[in-house]
C-alpha cells in the first residue's frame, strides 16, 4: 500500500470545525476558514507543549489526589477519613469486590492509562516516529473519550456527602483529595484536548 | 491587509513573516507548576502538622485496632494507633501510634501508657465506656525532662489517671498486709487519699507509695504515723481477744490510715520528706519510738514450759522487750540443764526512769544500758519467769526488785549482759494445788456415798409402803364419809318424812304448851278448881282458848 499523500505535501489544510479543506496559499492572507471563520492551523501551535503542561500538571495533582483524604464520616462508632486507595481496600474486603473493581477502574485504572497513553503519544510524537501510526490515532480517541469516566469518584463522594447527612448516627463530608482529583480530570482532559493528533501522521522533514 | 489583484507567484514573493507571541501559549506551564506548588504546600503542611510516632509494648494486644483505637489523654483524643505489630522475640505486642503535633511535648521518659478496658474490681469499676467504643490507649505524662519515643505499656492503669494535686508519699514497711493498688488511705476515719503502687524492695521490705488528695496533704508532717487498716486484725494473746479494724471497705480491699504521733517524739526515719514507716497497727504506729533493740540473756535453773519466743519481758509491770530465743544449756559443774533465754530490751520503753538513770550517758549504747542494768541488779533486780494466765500455762519473764534476793556479781563487760534471776513461783503454786488435790483424794468420798445410798433406800422404802398401805384405806375412809354426808343431805331435805313428822311433833307440841299454859292460867286465878273441878266459864272474851283442848 502506497503511503497516502499528506496534506502538508498538497499544500492543503483543513478546517477543524466544519471540516473544509482550504488551499494554504489562501492562509497566508486570511488564517480564517472562509466558510465558518473558525481560525486554521495547519497544525495547533505548541500543541505537544501544551500537552506536556498539562500532563504533568495531573500527574502532580494526582499525588495529592491519592494521599489526602477524600471523604470524612463520622458516625456511632468514630470517625474515619478515608482516602481513595483505602476505600477501594476497604471494599475489597468487605466482600464487595465488584464495587471495588469499579472504583479502581475509574479512579487508578483510567487516569494511569491517560498518563501513559499521553506520554506515549508525545514522546512517539517528538521523535516523528512512525510506529503503529493508526493504533496510536485510535489511542488518542480512546483516551478522549474515558477521560470524563474518572469524574465517577467526583461523583460518588458529592452524592454521599449530600445524601448523608444523619447527625449523631452518621454523617459524611468531602475532603480536599476529591478536589484535587477532581482537578486531575479536569487537566487530563484539557490535556489530551490540546494533542493534535495529526502530528501522528507527520513525517520527518 | 490589501488584497492584491493579482497574486504573483510564491516564489517571486518574499513570505510574511509570521510571528507568533511564544509566551502565550507557554502560559500554560503555568498549571502544572502551580498544581506543583499546591501540591508541595499540602504535602509539606501535612509533614509539618504530622505528631511523633510513637511504639508502646504490652503483653497483649486485645481489642486494639490499626487505624481505630485512639490515643487518649485526659479523655481527649490525642492520637491513633497507626500499626500493630510484634517485637523481635516475639514476647510483646509492639503497637506504634501517630500523635498530634501538639502533645509532643508530653512525651517524656516517664510518661505511662495503658490499655483502657472496662475493669470491675472490689473497689471501683472504670472503662465502661469502652464497652461500646473499643479499648483505648491511656496516657499520662511524666515529670522527666528528656524526650522519649519508645514506651513500654502498663498491664494496669495507674491509680491517679490524670494526676491531680496532691502529695505522693513513700511509705517503708517489712510487709504490706492484704494491701491492694487503689486501697484508700484514711485520716480519722475519712478516705483522703489511696495506694498508688506497691514495691518489693531488692532487701526483701515493702515500699507501698500513697497518693493524698490536695485538701488533705497538709495533714502529713514530720510527726505523721502511717499504719495498716487493712482486714480485720484479731490478736488472742495474754490479755484477751483483741478485734481491730478502720472500716467496712477497708476490710474488704485493705487500707491505711495515719494521724499525728506523739509530738515529742523524734521523727522516726528522719530521712528524705514524703518517706515514712509504715507501722502493723495504731498501737505500734502511736507508741513512742523504741529506739534500738539491746539484748540480755538470762539463765534459769527450771524447766521454763510455756515459755515461748514473743514473750513478753515485763519490767515493773511495764512491756520492755520480748524474748527471741529460748535454749538448753549445760552446766558442766553441777550436770544440770539450765534454760538460756534470750531477750531483747527497748529500754526506752522504760520511759522517765531509763532517760533520769542514765542520763550521765546521753549516747544510747551497750555501755549506757550496762551501767543502768547494773545499777538496778545491786538494787535486787532479778529476772523471774511469771505465770500469765493459770489455764494456758504461759510464762513471761518478770524484771523485779527482790531486795531480799542473796547479791550476785554484775558483770558489765559481758555482751549480751546477763541478767542474775531468781526461780518462778508458779512451781510452788504447783506443789500447793498438789498438796490440795491430795487431800481432797483422801476424802473417804466412797463411804460417805455409801451411807448416802442406804439412806436413800430406806426412804424410798417408806415411801412405798405409804404407797401402797395407806393409800387404798383412806380411800375407803374417804367414800363412807361420803355417803354419811349424802344420806344426811337426804335426811334433811324438807319433803323427807322425818322433816314432816318432825314439823308435826313440834306443831303438836306447840298446842300441847299452849293447853298447859291455859291450865296454868286457870289454876292461878282458880286455884280451888283443883278440888273443886273446873267451873262453868264466865269470861266470853277468851272463848277459843279453851273450847276444847282446856280439858285437864
Amino acid at each position: 500500500m502506497t503511503a497516502l499523500r499528506q496534506s502538508l505535501e498538497l499544500g492543503l489544510s483543513l478546517c477543524r470545525t466544519c471540516g473544509l479543506v482550504v488551499p494554504r496559499a489562501s492562509l497566508r492572507i486570511d488564517r480564517r476558514c472562509p466558510r465558518c471563520r473558525s481560525g486554521i492551523e495547519q497544525r495547533t501551535p505548541f500543541s505537544t507543549e501544551k500537552t506536556l503542561a498539562w500532563l504533568i500538571a495531573g500527574i502532580v495533582l494526582y499525588i495529592p489526589a491519592n494521599l489526602l483524604p477524600v471523604m470524612h464520616t463520622s458516625g456511632l462508632l468514630g470517625e474515619q477519613d478515608s482516602t481513595i486507595l483505602g476505600g477501594i481496600l476497604e471494599f475489597w474486603r468487605s466482600g464487595d469486590w465488584d464495587i471495588a473493581l469499579l472504583i479502581f477502574t475509574a479512579s487508578v485504572a483510567v487516569p494511569f492509562t491517560k498518563f501513559i497513553a499521553i506520554g506515549l503519544l508525545l514522546l512517539t510524537v517528538r521523535k516523528s516516529s512512525r510506529w503503529q501510526q493508526h493504533q496510536r490515532t485510535v489511542l488518542y480517541r480512546v483516551v478522549e473519550f474515558i477521560g470524563y469516566w474518572s469524574m465517577l469518584d467526583v461523583i460518588v463522594v458529592a452524592l454521599t456527602a449530600a445524601l448523608m447527612q444523619f447527625q449523631v448516627l452518621g454523617a459524611a463530608e468531602p475532603r480536599a483529595g476529591i478536589a484535587f482529583f477532581c482537578a486531575v480530570v479536569v487537566v487530563t482532559m484539557l490535556s489530551a484536548l490540546s494533542f493534535d493528533p495529526r502530528l501522528i501522521w507527520d513525517r520527518p522533514a | 491587509m490589501s488584497a492584491a489583484p493579482t497574486p504573483p507567484s510564491e516564489e517571486e514573493l518574499p513570505a510574511p513573516v509570521v510571528q507568533n507571541r511564544r509566551w502565550v501559549p507557554r502560559l500554560v506551564w503555568v498549571v502544572p507548576i502551580a498544581a506543583a506548588v499546591i501540591g508541595m504546600s499540602l504535602l509539606v503542611r501535612n509533614w509539618a502538622n504530622q505528631g511523633p510516632r510513637i511504639t508502646i509494648s504490652f503483653l497483649s494486644g486485645e481489642g486494639v485496632q490499626v487505624g481505630k483505637t485512639l490515643v487518649k489523654y485526659r479523655d481527649v483524643a490525642v492520637g491513633r494507633v497507626s500499626a500493630v505489630g510484634l517485637s523481635a522475640d516475639h514476647q510483646t505486642v509492639v503497637v506504634s501510634a501517630d500523635l498530634s503535633k501538639d502533645v509532643a511535648s508530653l512525651l517524656r521518659t516517664d510518661t505511662q501508657f495503658w490499655i483502657v478496658r472496662p475493669r470491675v474490681g472490689v473497689g471501683s469499676v472504670s472503662g465502661l465506656d469502652t464497652l461500646l467504643s473499643g479499648v483505648y490507649i491511656g496516657m499520662k505524662t511524666g515529670a522527666a525532662t528528656s524526650r522519649e519515643r519508645q514506651f513500654v505499656g502498663l498491664e494496669n492503669p495507674p491509680a491517679l489517671p490524670h494526676g491531680p494535686h496532691g502529695r505522693e508519699l513513700q511509705l517503708h514497711a517489712t510487709r504490706a498486709g492484704s494491701l491492694a493498688i487503689g486501697a484508700p488511705v484514711y485520716f480519722r476515719q475519712f478516705q483522703v487519699g489511696r495506694v498508688i503502687d506497691e514495691n518489693l524492695l531488692p532487701d526483701g521490705s515493702t515500699r507501698v507509695t500513697v497518693f493524698v488528695d490536695a485538701p488533705y496533704d497538709g495533714f502529713v508532717k514530720s510527726v505523721t504515723r502511717f499504719w495498716n487498716a487493712s482486714g480485720i486484725d484479731v490478736k488472742l494473746d495474754a490479755g484477751g481477744l483483741k478485734v481491730q479494724t478502720e472500716s467496712l471497705a477497708a476490710v474488704l480491699v485493705g487500707g491505711l490510715a495515719f494521724d499525728d504521733g506523739p509530738t515529742e517524739a523524734v521523727p522516726a526515719a528522719a530521712g528524705t520528706p514524703g518517706e515514712f514507716t509504715l507501722y502493723k497497727n495504731e498501737t505500734d504506729a502511736m507508741a513512742a519510738p523504741d529506739g534500738n533493740p539491746h539484748y540480755v540473756r538470762m539463765r534459769f535453773a527450771q524447766a521454763l514450759r510455756g515459755l515461748e519466743v514473743g514473750a513478753p519481758v515485763e519490767f515493773v509491770g511495764v512491756n520492755i522487750g520480748s524474748v527471741i530465743a529460748v535454749d538448753l544449756g549445760y552446766e558442766r559443774q553441777d550436770k544440770s540443764f539450765p534454760v538460756n533465754v534470750t531477750a531483747k530490751l527497748y529500754p526506752r520503753r522504760m520511759g522517765l526512769a531509763y532517760s533520769t538513770l542514765a542520763a550521765q550517758g546521753k549516747t544510747e549504747s551497750d555501755e549506757t544500758l550496762a551501767a543502768f542494768v547494773g545499777t538496778l541488779v545491786n538494787r535486787g533486780l532479778r529476772a523471774q519467769p511469771r505465770s500469765t494466765n493459770l489455764l494456758m500455762g504461759t510464762l513471761y519473764i518478770a524484771l523485779d526488785f527482790m531486795p531480799a534476793s542473796p547479791r550476785v556479781p554484775f558483770d558489765a563487760s559481758i555482751r549480751p549482759l546477763e541478767l542474775p534471776t531468781v526461780n518462778g513461783t508458779f512451781q510452788e503454786l504447783e506443789a500447793s494445788v498438789g498438796q490440795l488435790v491430795k487431800k481432797v483424794n483422801n476424802l473417804p468420798l466412797e463411804k460417805i456415798a455409801a451411807d448416802l445410798h442406804t439412806d436413800l433406800t430406806d426412804l424410798h422404802e417408806t415411801l412405798s409402803e405409804i404407797h401402797s398401805r395407806m393409800l387404798p384405806s383412806a380411800e375407803d375412809t374417804l367414800s363412807a364419809l361420803h355417803s354419811t354426808l349424802d344420806s344426811a343431805d337426804r335426811s334433811l331435805d324438807v319433803a323427807s318424812p322425818l322433816q314432816r313428822g318432825v314439823t308435826e311433833t313440834l306443831s303438836e307440841t306447840r298446842s300441847t304448851l299452849q293447853a298447859v299454859r291455859e291450865l296454868a292460867d286457870y289454876l292461878d286465878r282458880h286455884p280451888d278448881a283443883l278440888l273443886r273441878g273446873r267451873r262453868p266459864q264466865k269470861m266470853p272474851e277468851r272463848p277459843a282458848a279453851s273450847s276444847s283442848d282446856a280439858k285437864p
